[in-house]
C-alpha cells in the first residue's frame, strides 16, 4: 500500500500542503513500514492542468490514496479515473496525517471540494 | 492572513488609485499587482526593487535551418498558421512567426527531420520591491506575450509567502481588467473581491460579467461605485442592482479632481493620519478611508 | 483600410472613438465595426445594433474512442496542456485546458481519437444604421479569448466595406496582438496622466512589434499633466486629436450618448481625426512610425 500526502517539506514533520495539484511536495509513504521518499511537484510551474498532470504522476508511482486539503473539479476526476482515493486534511503535519489515517480518522471525498484554479495563487488559511 | 482583490471588468474606473489609497491606510501588508499586462501601481507606489526574476512563460518552437529540408509539413500541420512557407530567410524559406505560436508543439512532433525543437521563451519579467507602504510584487510581460495567468499565479504565491514569512494581515492586490485567463488566476481562493464600477453603460455592463465570473469562482464580493456623481442615477441603478444581488455596496467615491491631480504628482490620494494634513482632505480621500474601514471589517 | 483603436490601459475611451468615428464615416462611405474586446464588449451599448445572425466559435477537442484504445498514452506525451492524460491504460480528456492544436488525433497510432466541436463562445453580427456591426462575446469562465477574436476577424468584408474599425481590447497581451494584427493603422487612445503615458509606451511597443503605423488620441486631456505631450513631441509621435476633459462629455458617455451627435464640435473634430488617419495609413508610413 502506497500512501501521498501534499506537503509543505520533504520529511514526516513538514506541514501539510493543503493545495493538490500545487503542492510544494509529494510524500509518499508506506503508512505500515513508514518508510518513505519526498518528491518536489513538477506541476507546480505548469500553466494549466496542474491537478491532472499531478493526479497522473501519483498513478505512474501506483499509489492508492493521497491525503491533501482540497482538490479541484479536474483533478478530482483524473483522480478517480486512476482508482486513487481522496482524503482531506487541512493543517498539521504529514505524520500527523498518516497517523489519523491509519486510526481511521479521515473521511474520503469523491469530487470536488473547492472550484477551479484554487491553488494557483491561494494556499495555508 | 488575509488577500483582497481589487477588480473591475473594465477598465480605467480607478482600481489601481484606490489600491494606492489602501497601501496608505493599511498596516501590515504587503501589495501585489496583478495587472501585468499593463501595471500601473508602481508609479503610485515608488518602489525600490530589490531583486528581479526572469518569466518564462511559454515554450515556442524554434527551426533548426540546417536540417530543414522545406518539405512542409509542419505547415500543414500547425492550425494556428504560426508557420508559413517561402517568407522566410535559410535555405528552405521556411519561417515560424513566435507571435502566432501557441507553443502546443505538433509541429516539433510532426517535423521528419527533427528539425523543430521547443524552446523556453523568456515573456517578462517579476520583482519584489521596497515601497514607503510595505512590500511590493509587481511584474512586466513582455509586449505581445502570452500566458499572463501564470505570471498572476507567480506574482501571488510570491506575495503570499512574503505575507507568511512576515506575519503580515493582508494581501492587498491591483487586478486585470477583462473577465479572461489572468483575472480567473487573480480571484481564485481569495477572501475578497471588491468590485470596482462607474456610474456608466459600460461599467454597470462590465460588473455583471464581472459578477458572474466571481460566482463561478464561489468568491465573496463587495462592490464600490467610484466617480457616483458623474451620474447619479445610474448610480443608483446600481445601488438597486446590488441589492437584489444581495450584494454590499461598500462605498460611493465622488469624482474629485483632486485624486486626478494626486494621480498626475504620482502620489496616492489618501494622506497618511498622521500626516497632519487631514483638515485639507477631499471629498474623495475621505471616501477612501471610510470604504478601507468597510473593506477591512469585512475581512475580519 | 483596417483600423484598429487599441490602448494600454483600460478606461481610456477605446470604445468611444471606434464608436464615434464608425458615426461620423457612416453616411459618406461603408463602414464595419468589429467589437474584438471580447471578454467585455461594449461598443453595443451605444449603437444598439440589431444582431440578426449568431455563431457559435468552437474548438475541436478530442474524443476517444475507448473500443480503439490500446492505452499507450502517446496522446498525452503530445500534449502540452495537459488536456489528455493516459492513467495506466485509461485515457482521459478535459476539454476545457484544449486549445485544439489536434496533436492528439493525429499522433494516435490507432486512430482512435477523433474531434468535436466545444463552444467557447459567440460571434453575433448586424446593423446599427448604416454601420455593419460584429462583435464576438467569450463564455463566461472560459480563458480562450483570442480563438474569438479571430472568429470575429473573420467577418471581415473587406469586398464591400471601404473602412474596417477594430475596437480591441486593453492591455499588450495575446487578445491584443491577436485584434490588432494585420491591420493598415492602429490608433493609440490614452491619457494624460502618469498611467496613461506609461501604457501608452507599452502600446507604442506592440503596434511596432507587429510593424502597424499608429497615431495616438489624447481623451480628457487639460487633466492630469504634460508629460503625455511631452513624450509625444520627443518621441515624434503623431498626435491625432485631443479631446479636452468636459463633464458633459463624462455625462453623455456614462448615459451611452453618441458625442458626435451631441456635440457639433466633436463631429468635426472625429472629421479631422479621419483625415489624419487616411493621411498617414496611406502615404509616408514609415516617416510616421516613429522611432524605432
Amino acid at each position: 500500500m502506497k500512501l501521498a500526502v501534499t506537503a509543505q517539506g520533504i520529511d514526516l514533520d513538514s506541514a501539510i500542503d493543503p493545495r493538490f495539484g500545487r503542492c510544494q511536495y509529494f510524500v509518499i509513504i508506506d503508512p505500515d513500514t513508514e518508510e518513505f521518499e519526498a518528491i518536489a511537484n513538477q506541476s507546480l510551474t505548469t500553466s494549466g492542468g496542474a491537478g491532472i498532470q499531478s493526479a497522473q504522476f501519483l498513478a505512474d508511482r501506483k499509489v492508492d490514496a493521497v491525503i491533501t486539503g482540497n482538490v479541484g473539479p479536474n483533478a478530482a476526476r483524473a483522480l478517480q479515473g486512476a482508482g486513487i482515493e481522496v482524503y482531506t486534511m487541512t493543517s498539521g503535519t504529514v505524520r500527523e496525517a498518516v497517523k489519523a489515517y491509519k486510526e481511521g480518522k479521515l473521511s474520503t471525498v469523491s469530487g470536488a471540494t473547492v472550484g477551479p484554479h484554487f491553488g494557483m495563487g491561494s494556499g495555508a488559511k | 492572513m488575509k488577500e483582497l482583490l481589487v477588480i473591475s471588468g473594465k477598465g480605467g474606473t480607478g482600481k489601481t488609485s484606490l489600491v494606492g489609497g489602501f497601501a496608505v491606510l493599511a498596516e501590515n501588508k504587503v501589495l501585489a499587482d496583478c495587472d501585468v499586462d499593463a501595471a500601473d501601481l508602481h508609479l503610485l507606489l515608488k518602489p525600490t526593487v530589490r531583486e528581479t526574476r526572469e518569466f518564462y512563460g511559454s515554450k515556442k518552437a524554434v527551426l533548426d535551418h540546417e536540417r530543414c529540408t522545406g518539405c512542409g509539413v509542419c505547415v500543414e500541420a500547425c492550425r494556428f498558421g504560426a508557420i508559413n512557407m517561402g517568407k522566410g530567410h535559410g535555405n528552405t524559406k521556411v519561417q515560424i512567426d513566435p507571435i502566432s505560436c501557441e507553443g502546443c508543439a505538433v509541429c516539433s512532433y510532426a517535423c521528419p527531420r527533427g528539425a523543430i525543437t521547443m524552446k523556453d521563451n523568456l515573456s517578462g519579467y517579476w520583482f519584489t520591491s521596497d515601497t514607503p507602504y510595505g512590500p511590493l510584487v509587481h511584474a512586466r510581460l513582455g509586449v505581445a506575450e502570452e500566458n499572463s495567468g501564470k505570471l498572476v499565479t507567480q506574482v501571488r504565491r510570491t506575495a503570499r509567502s512574503m505575507a507568511e514569512d512576515q506575519g503580515l494581515d493582508y494581501i492587498i492586490t491591483d487586478g486585470p481588467p477583462g473577465i479572461g485567463c489572468p483575472v480567473i488566476s487573480s480571484i481564485s481562493g481569495v477572501d475578497l473581491a471588491l468590485i470596482v464600477t462607474e456610474p456608466t453603460v459600460a461599467g454597470t455592463h462590465d460588473m455583471e460579467r464581472i459578477l458572474q465570473l466571481a460566482r463561478h469562482f464561489d468568491t465573496k464580493t463587495m462592490v464600490c461605485i467610484n466617480k457616483y456623481d458623474l451620474d447619479e442615477g445610474k448610480a443608483e441603478e446600481i445601488e438597486r442592482y446590488c441589492h437584489d444581488e444581495g450584494i454590499q455596496v461598500a462605498g460611493k467615491i465622488p469624482f474629485d479632481e483632486e485624486l486626478v491631480n494626486a494621480l498626475a504628482r504620482g502620489v496616492p490620494a489618501v494622506t497618511p493620519a498622521d500626516s497632519g494634513f487631514n483638515q485639507r482632505e477631499g471629498r474623495a480621500s475621505k471616501a477612501i478611508r471610510e470604504l478601507w474601514m468597510k473593506v477591512s471589517s469585512c475581512l475580519e | 483600410m483596417v483600423i484598429a483603436v487599441a490602448s494600454g490601459k483600460g478606461g481610456t475611451g477605446k470604445t468611444t472613438i471606434a464608436v464615434n468615428l464608425a458615426l461620423t464615416l457612416e453616411r459618406d462611405m461603408p463602414v464595419q465595426l468589429l467589437d474584438c474586446d471580447v471578454e467585455e464588449p461594449n461598443a453595443h451599448l451605444f449603437l444598439h445594433p440589431l444582431l440578426d445572425v449568431s455563431e457559435k466559435v468552437t474548438l475541436p477537442v478530442p474524443v476517444v474512442d475507448h473500443s480503439k484504445c490500446n492505452g499507450c498514452g502517446r496522446c498525452s506525451e503530445v500534449c502540452a496542456f495537459n488536456a489528455i492524460i493516459a492513467i495506466g491504460t485509461h485515457v482521459m480528456v478535459f476539454p476545457e485546458l484544449c486549445h485544439g492544436c489536434g496533436g492528439c488525433s493525429r499522433f494516435c497510432p490507432m486512430s482512435a481519437i477523433s474531434e468535436e466541436p466545444r463552444e467557447i463562445g459567440v460571434v453575433e453580427s448586424g446593423h446599427a444604421g448604416q454601420i455593419e456591426f460584429v462583435q464576438g462575446r467569450v463564455n463566461v469562465g472560459n480563458p480562450l479569448a483570442p480563438p474569438v477574436v479571430r472568429a470575429v476577424k473573420s467577418k471581415i468584408d473587406a469586398r464591400q466595406v471601404k473602412v474596417v474599425i477594430i475596437d480591441a481590447p486593453p492591455g499588450t497581451s495575446c487578445p491584443v496582438v491577436a485584434s490588432l494584427k494585420d491591420s493598415d493603422f492602429c490608433v493609440l487612445v490614452t491619457e494624460p496622466t502618469p498611467f496613461g503615458l506609461n501604457d501608452l509606451v507599452l502600446a507604442i511597443d506592440v503596434a511596432k512589434e507587429l510593424d502597424i503605423p499608429f497615431g495616438v488620441v489624447i481623451n480628457r486631456s487639460g487633466l492630469g499633466n504634460k508629460d503625455l505631450l511631452t513624450y509625444c513631441r520627443r518621441e515624434k509621435v503623431p498626435v491625432l486629436l485631443e479631446i479636452p476633459f468636459d463633464r458633459r462629455y463624462a455625462a453623455c458617455y456614462a448615459r451611452g450618448g453618441r458625442l458626435v451627435e451631441e456635440f457639433p464640435e466633436l463631429k468635426e473634430a472625429f472629421r479631422r481625426l479621419w483625415q489624419r488617419i487616411r493621411a498617414l495609413a496611406t502615404t509616408g508610413q514609415t516617416e510616421f512610425r516613429g522611432p524605432s
